[in-house]
């Protein structure tokens, strides 16, 4: 199952990844040998089967509503690239 | 005073210390000395800790395990310079045990490989042949105590990064049941399959390490309380019935080395008084690879949203806001990341989603219930951790593919949610195999029982030839 260069600039873009020229022509050829792999789960018939999203059957995890200490404005901005005042800068929009 | 830190098991280093025969100071020396020595050569560590916090036995944390005030990368350019203003719980619970961090050990970038080799910050080699991988992806954490650089590490494990570079370096790891140790600042891979392990000499070390760690945490709502942790003993194996899956012992790729090993290490459990017999997986094993290869990316595509260049790790020059948000991306991520994001967008995109990540999820119940069947009639599953040992570095990093599959034997248990350990069963032309005991949800101590049994039996040195 090939997928076309087109399909990769698009899932690049929902993915808010830039590519350079030789990412997109060598990911292409990469996706498109590991979609065909993967392709296989729908060699199955799966249709009585649930869908599995988590190991564990747990329903409703309860905790007593506690109040913790919450980090520092100062430990919050540590890592931070750019912050003014309390707040995070980023460029334009 | 001296150590053999290649054979020293962390239980024996504790029972020193305990008994004043040797201090946290010098304990801690003498592994610091083996780090100085052999860490230039093996790339276990990425980041030194300079001073002892504790005065228990020391440990090794993988790098994608949150330690406040200790720079955390996850193996990545994209983390370069950060540092966790916050312990995650495995780390809050050795502090609380006593355990000074020796470091962090190098991993797959975001635990995203099978060789180590996708580390931002170079391979790390295998302490047993330098020009071997140590396995991914928690290479790190496996070389640091096969070298004897550490007595015990964590590692993590969503598609068999714990079993697999056990098996490479011929350590004890386990992947416990999803759900009995906490996700808290773990640098999150794929959420559903995630969970945090440890590497260890001795099957008793696993499981003393493994009681510190495990229990229910109010910070990761996934957790529940875990059965009381049983230190194993004796070699007596009496009514325990083990199942060999002819899909993970009897199919084409298994090295004979690797073969000859894992028989002759059922063959002593069959001394030991366990019921042996073979059963089958008929779906697990050729459908596990495809569908982990969904669910992981699509859940690491969106847990790695989060890397936007504003609150925390790189940020890439950009006119605007989203020049900025994608030239980061760009630049802090490695090709594994990429591959892993691009698929799993994909996976989940309009039009798609049915088709992959929501057939994938179907076929995870099926090898679910194919798992929880054998466990019907059987205590533990029982087949080689890899089909080989360790590859040469190089071999497979140009074959995206060719490395997924790498992961073939680990993933069908990891993706059924039952815990899974891989342990040393001998060598294959001087290299460890590793042996994969496979037991239903909460089975950790019969898996320890087994383990432990069969250790014994076999006897096998952990210390690699070259460095004795």
């Amino acid at each position: 199952m090939a997928i076309t260069r087109d399909e990769v600039l698009h899932v690049a873009r929902l993915a808010r990844l830039e590519l350079t020229e030789d990412e997109v022509g060598r990911f292409q050829e990469q996706l498109s040998a590991i979609l065909e792999a993967v392709s296989k789960v729908r060699e199955l018939d799966l249709s009585d089967v649930p869908p599995t999203s988590h190991p564990l059957e747990l329903a409703n995890a309860w905790d007593d509503d506690i109040p913790h200490v919450c980090l520092t404005l100062d430990e919050v901005f540590a890592n931070a690239p750019d912050r003014e005042g309390d707040l995070f800068e980023v460029p334009p929009a | 005073m001296s150590f053999d830190l290649l054979r020293l098991s962390a239980e024996s280093a504790l029972a020193l210390l305990e008994d004043g025969e040797v201090s946290t100071r010098e304990l801690w020396d003498a592994y610091r000395a083996r780090i100085d020595a052999h860490n230039e050569e093996l790339n276990a560590f990425l980041t030194l800790v300079d001073e002892p916090d504790g005065d228990g036995v020391p440990i090794a944390l993988k790098d994608v395990i949150s330690t406040h005030g200790i720079r955390t990368t996850a193996g990545s350019k994209m983390l370069e310079g950060y540092v966790p203003v916050f312990d995650s719980t495995v780390a809050a619970r050795c502090k609380a045990a006593s355990m000074p961090v020796l470091g962090k050990t190098n991993t797959d970038e975001f635990a995203m490989g099978s060789s180590t080799e996708n580390s931002a910050y170079g391979p790390t080699r295998n302490p047993w042949d330098p020009t071997r991988v140590p396995g991914g992806s928690g290479g790190g954490s496996a070389a640091a105590v096969a070298a004897g650089l550490a007595p015990w590490a964590l590692g993590s494990d969503t598609g068999g990064s714990v079993k697999l570079p056990s098996a490479f370096c011929g350590n004890v790891g386990l992947r416990p049941t999803y759900g009995t140790v906490s996700r808290y600042g773990i640098v999150a891979f794929a959420s559903s399959l995630d969970q945090v392990g440890p590497v260890t000499r001795t099957v008793r070390d696993n499981a003393l390490l493994y009681r510190i760690i495990s229990g229910r945490d109010e910070h990761d709502s996934t957790t529940v309380e875990v059965p009381a942790v049983v230190l194993p003993e004796g070699t007596d194996l009496n009514g325990v019935r083990i199942g060999l899956p002819r899909q993970l012992n009897e199919v084409e790729g298994i090295e004979p080395g690797v073969k000859a090993a894992v028989e002759a290490a059922i063959a002593q459990a069959a001394s030991l008084g366990a019921k042996v017999e073979e059963c089958e997986l008929p779906l697990s094993v050729d459908y596990g690879m495809p569908c982990y290869y969904l669910i992981a990316p699509a859940e690491a595509s969106s847990n790695l949203a989060r890397y936007d260049g504003v609150r925390y790790g790189l940020r890439s020059e950009g006119a605007d806001f989203r020049e900025m948000l994608m030239r980061t991306r760009h630049d802090g991520f490695g090709d594994e990341p990429k591959r892993r994001i691009m698929l799993g967008t994909y996976a989940l995109s309009s039009g798609y989603y049915d088709a992959f990540y929501g057939t994938a999820q179907k076929v995870r119940t099926v090898i679910k219930r194919e798992h929880d069947a054998l466990f019907e009639k059987f205590d533990v599953l029982v087949s080689p951790t890899c089909p080989t040992t360790a590859f040469p570095l190089g071999a497979r990093s140009a074959d995206p593919l060719a490395m997924y599959l790498t992961d073939v034997f680990t993933i069908p248990s990891n993706l059924a949610g039952v815990p899974s350990m891989s342990m040393p069963c001998g060598l294959s032309d001087g290299l460890p195999v590793g042996l994969q005991l496979i037991g239903p949800q909460f089975s950790e101590n019969m898996l320890f029982k087994v383990g432990h049994a069969l250790e014994q039996a076999i006897g096998f040195d952990p210390a690699p030839e070259r460095l004795r």
